[in-house]
């Protein structure tokens, strides 16, 4: 196990804690960088939603998990960074401007949402963000001058100082990294300067944050904008995905895939955002095997422990009914959701550094060093 | 001014539908302080647990009605012992994303259940229309809002008069609190969750025959009772019925009115501006901790 002796301020708040890290995240780098050489286009492709995903996951990370403030109203930020991508580069602005410009406008956006936000906590921030989300969908079809109403909007390649970067090309793949990598490192910047410190006081109590001096509408207002601008980011790099933008992509199930992603990876730090966003684009491929593979596999499985060519037949019709349901998508998405917070509140980094932690103290682990304190219900009405 | 009346009595029947599911949510977070994602949800399997009992085993609508509304209880039951117990306590964001997850859970798998096709329950009354004056309205949308009006008055009295309805209230103020006070909380819990969710019940079989049985009626008018819930107060349950009525109106208003698309976004954004103006509703009463 490795002791870090901190001796001075400067240390505590060093990018990189040991010199460990240098190695490992530039081989993870360096691994990311080479890999579209060596993999084929579907996967790079999914790296490439991957990306986005984890964009989407640190800025909800910065605003859920790190100033405590909810939203199930994301889908809204990113369709606006998308819709402003979109128009802007019909009118003919290359990508080095629309791209800021998306940001900017959704971080605008996003510091007006903020500012209910200053007289409302839980449940009613969900609610407010949700409505907001709903409002702007219907503003996007409607809106038709803009955004072309329901029959959407064709997003062309991103033209990106004079060069044509396709959506499928390798160039493509690198801007997405790049951006990835440029917004994680802004963002553990951020959470190691006084700003990040303050939302981190104002997630863990908004009374001794405000009886030190922290003024609450400011961060909760800046907590926003960031997170909203960041998802605007996101927004442009999606719809140059998709190519295709139109309301219905935007709903609030897209909204609950964003949120699922910072509780799939664990809401407390940016490796979840990363990790729960490779899951949750997993999701839907898995979803195709489960349809396609799985009932042929278990069939000749039955056949294999003597169930006869007619039992496994019928085996394999059934299971293929199940998996085709319509449905099935829904149900596995509130399985996933119910799961992780019921046996895994901490998500995949979590149970990471459960993992690291055994090994580290090997014969000495317990499981009470991660247990949860759990509280007794009080009124929020009265505080 | 005919138009203007039939909106507003067609406005006030789509109110109290509103309202019913609203009661739902008021319920739990009178008690709990967890709002659950899945009363509409909820309130759509009712109605297919109710098309069960009518139609495919051919019971009478109202022993059907009465069975349903009992399962749906057990249901409720179901739900808080195994899914929300475990984690009150923890923050609410995390119960609510769980509540979010369960809507989806028996959203398919009640598409996967019952197929995805639109079911009637057929009810004695569904027929007839009464008629005051050249005013019309369906008797089947006049039994959402006498039973409405009626189930809110009875929980009313209960939460306000009743021994039971004082521990619940006493729950929701300060858990550790009722414990020591010997209020069973598990128990109280466990009843709220029954009784929410056979509110819920009640809904999905009246609606049932007005907007049909489907898996995704849920989700739509779950989320049009947020802001009725929100404009009464959370938490109060007469406000449940008075913001269900009052978003129900501004809907159908805004329908009848208002350029097309405005219908939709109205309850918003009504909710975001009260949320704005006066965020503890009507009637709530949201206390402030001054630092």
């Amino acid at each position: 196990m490795r002791f870090i002796f901190k001796t001075d301020y400067e240390q505590d708040i060093k990018l990189m804690q040991h010199s460990g890290a240098w190695w490992s995240y530039g081989l993870l780098f360096a691994v990311l960088a080479a890999a579209p050489y060596f993999i084929g286009s579907y996967l790079q492709s999914q790296l490439v939603f991957v990306f986005i995903y984890a964009i989407v996951g640190v800025a909800l990370m910065i605003l859920v998990g790190f100033t405590g403030q909810g939203s199930i109203g994301h889908a809204a930020f990113l369709a606006i960074g998308a819709y402003t991508a979109g128009f802007l580069q019909s009118r003919g602005y290359p990508f080095e401007v629309y791209f800021p410009a998306a940001g900017i406008l959704t971080g605008v956006v996003g510091a007006i949402v903020g500012i209910p936000a200053l007289r409302l906590h839980g449940i009613y921030l969900l609610i407010a963000t949700i409505s907001f989300a709903f409002i702007v969908e219907e503003i996007l079809a409607r809106w038709e001058s803009v955004t072309h109403g329901n029959e959407g909007m064709r997003v062309r390649a991103v033209e990106f100082f004079g060069q044509t970067v396709t959506r499928d090309s390798n160039s493509f793949y690198f801007l997405c990294l790049a951006i990835l990598v440029l917004v994680i490192i802004a963002t553990l910047n951020l959470m190691r300067s006084p700003t990040g410190r303050a939302f981190i006081a104002i997630r863990d109590s908004e009374t001794a944050a405000k009886s030190m001096g922290i003024d609450l509408a400011k961060y909760k207002v800046r907590s926003f904008a960031i997170s909203a601008a960041i998802t605007g980011l996101a927004g442009t790099l999606y719809a140059h995905k998709m190519s295709f933008i139109s309301p219905e992509m935007f709903t609030l199930l897209l909204s609950i895939e964003f949120i699922m992603v910072i509780i799939i990876g664990g809401a407390f730090g940016l490796h979840g955002a990363i990790l729960g966003a490779i899951f949750i684009v997993m999701v839907d491929p898995m979803i195709t095997m489960l349809k396609d593979d799985l009932p042929g596999m278990i069939a000749s499985l039955s056949r294999g422990i003597g169930m006869g060519d007619d039992g496994a037949r019928v085996v394999q019709d059934r299971l293929y009914a199940i998996f085709s349901a319509p449905g099935l998508k829904g149900a596995i998405y509130g399985l996933i959701i119910i799961m992780f917070v019921l046996f895994e509140p901490m998500g995949l980094y979590g149970r990471w550094l459960k993992i690291k932690l055994y090994f580290q103290l090997f014969p000495l682990y317990k499981k009470s060093t991660f247990r949860r304190q759990k509280t007794y219900v009080k009124s929020e009405r009265n505080r | 001014m005919l138009d203007f009346l039939q909106q507003l009595v067609s406005g006030l029947a789509l109110g109290c539908i509103y309202g019913l599911i609203a009661l739902g949510f008021v319920l739990i977070y009178k008690a709990t302080e967890v709002i659950n994602f899945a009363q509409g949800d909820l309130m759509m399997l009712g109605g297919f647990v109710a098309y069960t009992y009518i139609t495919i085993v051919g019971l009478n609508y109202w022993l059907g009605f009465l069975l349903a509304v009992l399962t749906m209880g057990l249901v409720g039951m179901t739900i808080e012992r195994f899914v929300v117990r475990p984690i009150l306590g923890f923050p609410l964001f995390s119960i609510i994303m769980v509540t979010i997850g369960l809507g989806f859970l028996l959203r398919s798998l009640a598409g996967m259940i019952w197929g995805t096709d639109d079911l009637k329950i057929e009810a004695p009354f569904s027929q007839g229309v009464l008629k005051i004056g050249d005013l019309v309205l369906a008797y089947d949308k006049l039994s959402v809002i006498v039973v409405t009006v009626i189930l809110i008055a009875v929980l009313y009295l209960f939460f306000n008069r009743t021994r039971l309805g004082t521990a619940m209230r006493a729950t929701s103020e300060n858990m550790l609190a009722a414990y020591y006070m010997g209020i069973p909380v598990k128990r109280v819990v466990s009843l709220v969750w029954a009784i929410s969710a056979m509110v819920a019940g009640v809904a999905g079989v009246l609606l049932a025959p007005i907007t049909f049985v489907h898996s995704n009626v849920g989700l739509a008018l779950g989320l049009k009772a947020f802001p009725a819930a929100v404009l009464g107060g959370f938490g109060s349950i007469p406000g449940a019925l008075v913001g269900g009525l009052i978003i129900g109106v501004v809907e159908t208003m805004a329908g009848f009115y208002l350029p097309q698309g405005w219908k939709d976004v109205a309850p918003y954004i009504i909710l975001l501006l009260v949320l704005l103006l006066r965020p503890e509703g009507l009637f709530g009463a949201l206390g402030r901790k001054k630092v």
